[in-house]
């Protein structure tokens, strides 16, 4: 028998879809879990319940990658204020602009083809 | 593993490596294995039909140990193909000794082959896809290891030309290892001044791209007793998986190496400063500066000024990375098992120009995926246990 179950980044896929940055949060660790799982690994308990980031973040590390042919392109890790850390990239300003700190906001970006992903641009001052 | 019972039941008896570089095309990563177990077996006085138990890693056999049992036609080897990176053959050194004390095995080797360079990486070891990571195209390792170098120097003041220093004194130790790839001195400015490939992280700030394999043979301390070799003991090992992705990596200034480092301290009964040689997984230059910090060497944000001046260099004030490391010597893609080979060799005294004097500890720290795995081991002779 095929299940139609929602698998874990079949869900963090339909919330992209929708424009929204979808995120676990463990009920009885009172913490949110990022990247999405079957249960929480730090209680051990079947206690996921899934939340819509408000997509406001801090960047905590970032690196320019320069590829053989092309120009560099930006790759960071962002700590969302709900308390997870994700990989994206910031959009918008050359990545050597990108500082560790800056204050970033979501949005879905949507390859031609492929499934969309989360990445981010500057929170304007 | 705690090796309580097991401590001084087995000993390091035999180290090689194979051929390293760029090997001649046809060579396979398990030929290069074999050819490192077949050298290891001989200086230990053995040979490979002596051996029963197969410690066995690598990126170019799904079923490593599996494959070696072919290859030396041991059928009844005990195996263990046990992967958690670079780091996989700390513990299987630590695996292999429990498995002697236990009686499942007597004469142990611990291998590795890899024919990256000949092969190419996208051939030998293919980035594996990851939904949350790979539509942003880090370019990994080394953008892992970028990110966490710009955190250490947005939180401690840590400077390029200090990440450059690690290259250099690496590039020195080098110079005095006859079958290291590199044979050309290296400046802070030659770092510098490189192809950028992942900010902060130049080409020169990262490891090599060698072929290689190397072997450690492990018996009993009975039948140790029989050969010809000064016996290197393990005193304690220690493990720490902090994460897989390095999105998922808590603190990207402190890694495993500092539990990994307490527990094989403990469990050896010895501090920091007890040690006399120190080769731990220099794949990027921040490795090293993360590690000396993490394992007690010097304290958290100050492993720039520590490895800065010559410190970490021949003739410095604490011998690290003694072969000329994955920086300068080798690095075939899981380069643990040469830091356990340097190790050895340093503690039986055999290391010619580059020989750190009257050592008789050494610690051995594996670093696996992107500063995921964190493996420690402390060796020492035979007055140490």
């Amino acid at each position: 028998m095929s299940s139609t179950k929602q698998s874990p980044y079949g869900a963090h896929l339909s919330y992209l879809q929708k424009g929204q940055l979808g995120y676990q949060y463990s009920t009885v660790a009172q913490k949110a879990v990022y990247f999405p799982r079957e249960f929480c690994p730090y209680s051990g308990e079947d206690c996921l319940e899934w939340r819509i980031s408000k997509g406001l973040g801090t960047v905590y590390s970032t690196s320019s990658v320069f590829p053989k042919d092309g120009v560099a392109y930006n790759v960071s890790l962002i700590d969302l204020d709900e308390g997870f850390r994700m990989m994206s990239r910031v959009e918008t300003i050359p990545s050597e602009d990108v500082k560790i700190g800056m204050r970033v906001q979501f949005k879905t970006h949507t390859p031609e083809g492929d499934d969309p992903y989360p990445v981010f641009v500057p929170v304007a001052a | 593993m705690t090796l309580s019972k097991s401590r001084g039941r087995a000993a390091i008896v035999g180290v090689a490596e194979s051929d390293l570089g760029q090997v001649t095309e046809g060579y396979s990563a398990m030929d290069l294995t074999a050819q490192a177990v077949f050298r290891a077996c001989k200086d230990a006085g053995l040979k490979t039909t002596d051996i029963d138990g197969i410690f066995c890693a690598q990126s170019q056999n799904r079923f490593a140990a599996m494959a070696l049992a072919e290859y030396l036609h041991l059928p009844e080897a005990y195996l263990d193909s046990t992967s958690y990176g670079g780091s996989s053959f700390m513990g299987l050194l630590a695996k292999a000794q429990e498995a002697i004390a236990a009686g499942l095995c007597e004469v142990a080797v611990v291998a590795y082959g890899s024919t990256q360079r000949s092969m190419g990486r996208k051939n030998t070891s293919p980035p594996e896809y990851n939904p949350y990571e790979s539509p942003y195209k880090p370019f990994l390792p080394p953008t892992a290891y970028a990110m966490a170098a710009a955190r250490h120097m947005h939180q401690y003041g840590t400077t390029r030309e200090q990440l450059a220093e690690v290259a250099v004194a690496a590039r020195q130790w080098a110079l005095l290892n006859p079958v290291a790839w590199e044979k050309k001195p290296l400046s802070v400015q030659d770092v510098l001044s490189a192809k950028m490939l992942s900010y902060p992280l130049t080409v020169r700030d990262c490891c090599l791209v060698t072929d290689g394999g190397g072997a450690v043979v492990m018996v009993s301390t009975e039948r140790a007793k029989t050969l010809k070799n000064t016996p290197i003991f393990l005193l304690g090992e220690g493990h720490c998986t902090t994460h897989a992705s390095i999105s998922n990596m808590h603190d990207l200034t402190v890694t495993g190496a500092k539990r990994s480092g307490e527990l094989a301290f403990a469990r050896a009964g010895l501090k920091p400063k007890d040690i006399d040689v120190v080769e731990v997984y220099d794949a990027f230059t921040i490795n090293t500066i993360l590690f000396l910090e993490d394992l007690g060497f010097c304290a958290k944000g100050e492993g720039g000024s520590f490895v800065s001046g010559g410190r970490i260099a021949p003739g410095g004030v604490l011998p690290v990375n003694t072969n000329g490391g994955g920086l300068s010597y080798c690095h075939p893609g899981m380069y643990g098992i040469f830091l356990l080979i340097e190790a050895v060799r340093q503690l039986r005294g055999e290391c010619g120009a580059r020989q750190v004097a009257g050592a008789n500890t050494a610690i051995a720290h594996g670093n696996g995926g992107v500063l995921s795995s964190q493996n420690t081991v402390i060796l020492g002779t035979a007055a140490t246990l």
